[in-house]
């Protein structure tokens, strides 16, 4: 097997509070292979756009990073600053949350496409316009040259999130981060956008990760799913493996919380009880442990490894793992 | 953008209108009478209540407003009794020396104060930050008498290189004149800097934040271009404001400044309007400084519209 393009090792964040040391991403390992979608699932505030910003070397200045990325051969913590710039867009790139905050209102639409083409590939100003006019077509949008000449406010969300993803496509990367890139939009946009970077993605065999708090957007389009709380992941599978028997009790309550459409109307959501911890002062235990119907005293005393049992490639952070037969229902 | 451009020039009208009137009521309203200050002491009843009725200043308030009014849009401010000068040469004198001086001011100032907040806010919170902050708030503490014979005792005094005071025309001698202006420039300048860099940086440290500044590092941008396109553009709103201020507040002349310096400008000339009660001149000039006002505040809406598309689409 090909090594993998992204590995994270002992990833940890560590920033500066008021109240302490807030440690918002603790000793994570990933790992994805070209071409294939990973999906990162978690509560606010579980860590997930920290780690995208750690792999992205997109942090705040204060916060601390430790840990390796080795991306495509090169660990880009210790990457110079004047590589790494190099490598952005061409090879790693993405797409922010709120597209009505990630594009800059003051230049049109056409400066912000094409001064990436530019910088990177080297193109002249008539071939840069007449790739970003391809690009904007390949995202599905309408009149694209005339759409050039345009500002962000002209158009509408979804509109502004194509723009966005035809940025981050326009020098072809091995490596897309979407971070919550439908929480934004409109429940009717948000299908459309994630089938549109679904679509993108096996075109270009580019590596894709997706991070969100909804299990229903990775179930049908990630390879693989990590589940992250308190800044740890604790559940790792590929997809079809992760629903059809997770072993953590948090992913089961997680999917558990999703609304379903046969439930009768006024039925109390079974929302997951109590607060995630304080992350400026850790658990001794499992960070589960105080909202888990499963715990006992041995998941306050001490914190579960992430490791595997029959699955090599099912990994849990549980010392009660939850048997197939009382699964989801919940 | 033309409807824009209609919209503000017509919001202009009744500011302009408001501005003549205030103007007019400041003069008529000052205590002492005109007739009595043209003819002295001396005069007789019966010369100043014959005076007063040529001049018109027996009429009602409104109509003299009114009169004064119509002459002012056919172009006539009036006369000095004391030099027989208008209005309008009296002006036309004095408006090139405080024209150059602020054009050179707000160019220094905007040379020192645009550059120092790019850097202070590209390294918010750093060593070169904290100075520079410190140094802006020493400045601005600094009035511009001090400031300027500071200046006139090194440059002149000491090191010889620019003359301390004085003034000659521009058409003249372009290059005397320049060196005469460096240093009430440089004073003027001085006071203006600190403004113009916290305004910018503050402004700069809050784009820094935006999410996408975040996507333009994102991109692989040079810092460069992220500074000065993505960030400096949507950061300087403000700046334009205090310039614009600035300017027009340097339009209606710097009294010390062209008092230490020896240079004939409007504020000099205002002043002596004062004190010799010359109050034609009084209520023409404050009336084309106040115009002025109003013209470079309409020009900073304009540059407003350039800057954010969003003004210019009314969409803020």
């Amino acid at each position: 097997m090909t090594p993998p393009l992204l590995t994270i090792t002992d990833v940890a964040v560590e920033l500066p509070t008021p109240r302490g040391i807030l440690r918002a991403v603790d000793d994570v390992d990933l790992s994805l292979q070209a071409g294939r979608t990973l999906g990162i699932v978690g509560e606010s505030g579980c860590g997930k756009t920290m780690l995208s910003r750690a792999i992205l070397q997109l942090l705040p200045k204060k916060a601390k990073l430790s840990g390796r990325v080795m991306f495509d051969g090169q660990d880009l913590v210790q990457l110079a600053p004047e590589s790494l710039r190099r490598l952005r867009a061409r090879d790693l790139a993405v797409v922010f949350q709120d597209p009505m905050t990630s594009l800059n209102p003051v230049l049109t639409i056409g400066t912000q496409l094409m001064e990436t083409l530019q910088e990177h590939l080297e193109l002249d100003t008539p071939a840069a316009r007449k790739r970003s006019i391809e690009l904007l077509a390949a995202v599905g949008i309408p009149a694209p040259e005339q759409r050039l000449a345009q500002y962000p406010h002209q158009c509408s969300g979804g509109m502004r999130q194509r723009i966005a993803i035809a940025i981050a496509l326009s020098c072809e990367p091995k490596l897309l981060i979407a971070d919550e890139p439908t929480t934004a939009l409109d429940v009717t946009i948000q299908a459309q956008i994630l089938d549109l970077l679904a679509r993108e993605q096996r075109r270009r065999h580019m590596a894709m990760i997706i991070i969100t708090h909804d299990l229903g957007v990775v179930a049908g389009r990630a390879d693989e799913v990590a589940v992250m709380y308190a800044g740890r992941v604790v559940e790792r599978a590929p997809t079809p493996m992760l629903f059809k028997r997770m072993h953590m009790p948090y992913t089961e309550a997680l999917l558990a919380a999703i609304p379903k459409l046969e439930t009768a109307p006024h039925t109390p959501l079974p929302a997951i009880s109590g607060r995630p911890p304080d992350p400026t002062r850790p658990l001794k235990g499992c960070s589960f442990a105080p909202r888990c119907r499963y715990a006992t005293s041995r998941c306050r005393e001490a914190k579960p490894e992430l490791t595997s049992a029959e699955m090599a490639d099912h990994l849990y952070a549980c010392f009660h793992p939850i048997k197939m037969a009382e699964g989801i229902g919940a | 953008m033309l409807n824009f451009v209609a919209r503000r020039l017509l919001a202009i009208l009744p500011v302009l209108l408001a501005v003549s009137l205030l103007t007019f009521l400041i003069a008529s309203l000052l205590p002492g009478d005109l007739a009595m200050v043209i003819l002295g002491d001396q005069a007789t009843p019966e010369n100043v209540a014959a005076l007063r009725h040529d001049m018109g200043l027996d009429q009602p308030l409104w109509w003299r407003y009114l009169s004064w009014l119509g002459h002012v849009l056919q172009g006539d401010l009036g006369r000095s009794f004391r030099t027989g000068q208008t209005v309008l040469q009296a002006v036309g004198e004095r408006i090139p020396v405080s024209l150059e001086l602020m054009l050179m001011a707000e160019f220094i100032g905007l040379l020192i104060g645009v550059p120092l907040a790019i850097a202070c806010a590209a390294r918010a919170g750093g060593a070169f930050d904290r100075f520079m902050t410190g140094s802006a708030f020493a400045m601005l503490s600094m009035p511009s008498f001090l400031l300027a014979i500071l200046l006139i005792y090194l440059f002149a005094v000491e090191l010889h290189w620019l003359p301390a005071t004085g003034y000659v025309p521009f058409t003249e001698e372009p290059l005397a004149n320049l060196r005469f202006f460096v240093l009430p420039a440089l004073t003027l300048a001085l006071a203006e800097w600190p403004g113009i860099m916290r305004v910018l940086r503050s402004d700069m440290i809050a784009t820094l934040q935006e999410d996408y500044i975040a996507l333009a590092k994102a991109k692989g941008l040079k810092p460069s271009r992220i500074l000065f396109v993505h960030a400096l553009k949507p950061s300087s709103l403000t700046l334009v404001t205090v310039t614009g201020i600035n300017i027009g507040r340097l339009l209606g002349g710097t009294l010390i400044v062209e008092s230490i310096f020896a240079l004939p400008g409007i504020g000099r000339l205002l002043v002596g309007a004062i004190y010799t009660r010359d109050l034609v001149i009084l209520q023409g000039v404050v009336l084309l400084v106040a115009c002025g006002f109003v013209i470079v505040n309409f020009i900073v809406d304009m540059l407003y519209a350039v800057l954010d598309p969003r003004i210019r689409h009314g969409h803020a």
